[in-house]
């Protein structure tokens, strides 16, 4: 899919918060410290932190690589699984304390861990058709893991903002995009409900694997492109292995992945896990670089991007804090902290 | 009694089926078996299972396969004898045609654990132990094996290691067979750093809980050469029963309805161990298979692992076991297991077995139900 008029990323902008908690400890608690990991760590968002607040350093971020103005943003879209309301959107919030409002356009998306990515989708086609000439685009949350469950190993908080606009003044532009959906319930959560609920192994090769394979292959059909065409590659990284297998399923090989991957240290950041990715693969790209990202969300399905960075990378990279320096302002808590910030403690 | 054939084989792969369902999985057998025969009718149905009810609230299954298959008004039920449901169900066939009182009788064994998450079909798998007293106290499947394999090891003074080539050779003889679960090899050292479950018992000592279906189609001697171009012969039939809960038996480490149920096996037909040519036991676990290799007097007792070591359980050893990747391997979709080592016994009297054929014209297959309280043996003969 391509937009009528030809767009990129002009600024990008990503937030991790400082709290890490250990897999160890997670095992020290449930398991006696039996068992593998399926990540070393991951981040904890303090308790004046949530989607709204982190959301909005990540577009802060953003437009200080964009350069430009929030009133000129068209829309703010804010995708997330952990949206602070069911009914009243995040993305007024944001879009508020950005100084974008009142003429914007905002709503809040949900698709699991592919919300981020469906509101850059929409980002692309608002920009692209004329309709306004910057639309921000924002994958965050802060998951909420069941006490006991194995995903409590890595759900985790972070995430990224993108802001799209026209493509001579992108730092990445845009050659093509797909999407691949079915109605897939690997993993979901009823509005009443705290915790979401998973199918264990459903949630591997007839969700996440089926549906980023499918994705990706459809747009490199597309395109014509084979996985040594790119610089690099960001899947959704819920864990380590699960990208580290889908990478190899479709070709590419560790060092392409290897600097979006970034689920080993801080784990599983939902809607802001491939976005996040992308952000750290950003940093470090050089102008020419031909960039895939895929992301998923369960419920099911696969958004897949491929970009091409400019020469307006090198003069935009450093003008706001890079996704490794977020990655590396950690504080390690134990596991009684870690409950206590995320609010799993009944005070009776 | 007459004579009872099985002139009719048919099995889907062993595995995770996400997109087919119980009765999708148990058509596909059932109508493969009466394909492989040439008919399209059979007088009965028996079908195992063990957790159907449970796992994807649907009981009744004999019915609904007969239904579900288009086999008209006939006669079918389902058979549950826990891990050894469709040993059973070959069992409740083999006595409907040997009493003469039917001809062409039916026999499917299916399962579908992952309609489940995995907490729950664990749970459910150790219904087959007793519910009062083992269950409820906390064990589990693999906690009783992890019971069974340490008392092994303290009596005997067998090493963890010892138990390698029953995994070794269970994923080595799954590599050819593209029903399998797993189909790649895996070394000592695997093994030996394998993780564990219920320790000493580790991952690689226990059976994969899986998806899958397998039918045989039985028939009297006397139709048997009409129906197939090689029809295998049931020389024997045997079931024996022990104390349910583990810590009832006399002692826990001899498979006393394993070895009654093959000892009247072999009464039966008139042979001795020394005749068998391959056996298809039931490795649910490592420690199980050097158990049944003991009860059916082809080790004495603690020398089970011995005969595995001395690569006597291989395709050219004196005693092949596993021989399309066992339960370890090719999987162990519970109720539908006991059938499959049946299609599977009778691919190699055939001839069929591929890259795996051991040459032989008399086999054995045992089931087991929980730790052992059920044992069914069949002999077959090419």
């Amino acid at each position: 899919m391509k937009p009528a008029r030809d767009v990129g990323i002009v600024g990008y902008g990503a937030y991790v918060p400082r709290y890490r908690l250990p897999a160890t400890e997670v095992s020290r608690v449930w398991t006696g410290g039996y068992g593998g990991v399926p990540v070393q760590e991951k981040s904890v968002p303090g308790l004046d932190e949530d989607t709204v607040t982190m959301s909005i350093e990540a577009a802060r971020n953003a437009l200080a690589r964009g350069g430009i103005a929030a009133d000129r943003l068209g829309a703010v879209w804010v995708g997330s699984e952990s949206h602070p309301y069911a009914v009243k959107p995040t993305s007024t919030i944001v879009a508020e304390a950005l100084g974008a409002t009142p003429e914007v356009s905002a709503a809040d998306w949900e698709f699991a861990c592919k919300a981020g990515t469906e509101a850059l989708q929409a980002a692309i086609a608002y920009v692209g058709s004329g309709m306004v000439d910057y639309a921000l685009a924002v994958g965050m949350d802060t998951a909420q893991g069941r006490p006991g469950d194995a995903l409590e190993y890595t759900t985790a908080a972070g995430g990224a903002a993108y802001i799209v606009g026209s493509a001579d003044q992108s730092v990445a532009r845009l050659e093509a995009s797909y999407s691949f959906v079915t109605d897939t319930p690997d993993f979901f959560r009823r509005a009443h409900q705290h915790y979401p609920e998973h199918g264990g192994r459903f949630t591997g090769e007839p969700a996440y694997f089926k549906h980023t394979v499918s994705a990706v292959q459809a747009l490199l059909d597309e395109l014509g492109y084979g996985p040594k065409d790119f610089a690099a590659a960001v899947f959704h990284q819920p864990n380590t292995k699960f990208p580290q297998r889908v990478a190899k399923m479709l070709g590419f090989s560790e060092d392409q992945i290897r600097t979006g991957l970034l689920s080993p240290h801080v784990g599983n950041t939902y809607a802001g896990s491939s976005l996040l990715g992308l952000t750290a693969v950003l940093d470090e790209a050089r102008p020419g670089d031909r960039v895939l990202l895929a992301s998923f969300g369960s419920g099911a399905g696969s958004d897949a991007f491929s970009f091409v960075v400019t020469d307006l990378i090198a003069e935009r990279q450093g003008l706001a804090p890079s996704t490794q320096s977020y990655v590396a302002r950690r504080k390690p808590i134990d596991y009684a902290l870690y409950a206590r910030y995320r609010k799993k403690l009944i005070m009776h | 009694m007459r004579d009872v054939y099985v002139v009719g084989i048919g099995q889907t792969e062993a595995g995770e089926h996400w997109d087919r369902s119980l009765r999708d999985l148990g058509v596909d057998a059932m109508l493969a078996a009466l394909q492989d025969a040439g008919v399209e009718r059979a007088d009965a149905l028996y079908v195992g299972n063990m957790l159907a009810g449970e796992l994807a609230a649907q009981a009744h299954l004999g019915t609904l396969l007969a239904d579900w298959s288009g086999l008209g008004n006939i006669e079918a039920a389902r058979v549950e004898a826990a891990d050894a449901s469709g040993a059973a169900a070959l069992r409740m066939g083999y006595l409907a045609v040997a009493s003469g009182a039917l001809d062409l009788v039916l026999v499917c064994g299916v399962e579908k654990m992952t309609d489940a998450d995995e907490e729950s079909a664990d749970q459910a798998w150790s219904y087959g132990m007793d519910g009062e007293y083992e269950a409820s106290q906390g064990l589990s499947v693999p906690a009783v094996a992890g019971l069974l394999m340490r008392r092994y090891m303290h009596e005997f003074g067998v090493q963890r290691e010892a138990f390698a080539p029953f995994a070794v050779n269970a994923h080595c003889n799954g590599v050819n067979n593209p029903c399998a679960m797993f189909r790649r090899p895996i070394s000592v050292d695997a093994y030996i750093g394998s993780g564990m479950i219920a320790d000493p018992v580790g991952m690689f000592d226990v059976a994969p809980l899986c998806d899958g279906a397998a039918a045989v189609l039985l028939c009297p001697g006397d139709r048997a050469d009409e129906l197939a171009a090689k029809p295998v012969h049931v020389r024997a039939s045997a079931v024996a029963t022990d104390r349910l809960a583990l810590h009832s038996r006399a002692d826990p480490l001899s498979l006393r309805a394993a070895y009654m149920s093959s000892q009247m096996a072999y009464a039966q037909a008139g042979v001795g161990p020394a005749d068998i040519g391959l056996f298809e036991l039931h490795d649910s676990f490592s420690v199980m298979a050097a158990l049944s290799l003991e009860a059916c007097g082809f080790a004495q007792p603690g020398h089970g692992t011995d005969l595995a070591l001395d690569g006597e359980i291989g395709l050219r050893g004196r005693i092949p076991i596993s021989t399309m990747g066992g339960l370890k391997a090719r999987g162990h979709p519970i109720g539908a297991t006991g059938i499959y080592q049946i299609v599977e016994l009778v691919k190699q009297l055939r001839g069929e077995a591929g890259a795996n054929q051991v040459e032989c014209s008399l086999g054995m297959a045992q089931s087991l139900g929980g730790s052992g309280a059920t044992a069914i043996t069949h002999i077959l003969e090419a």
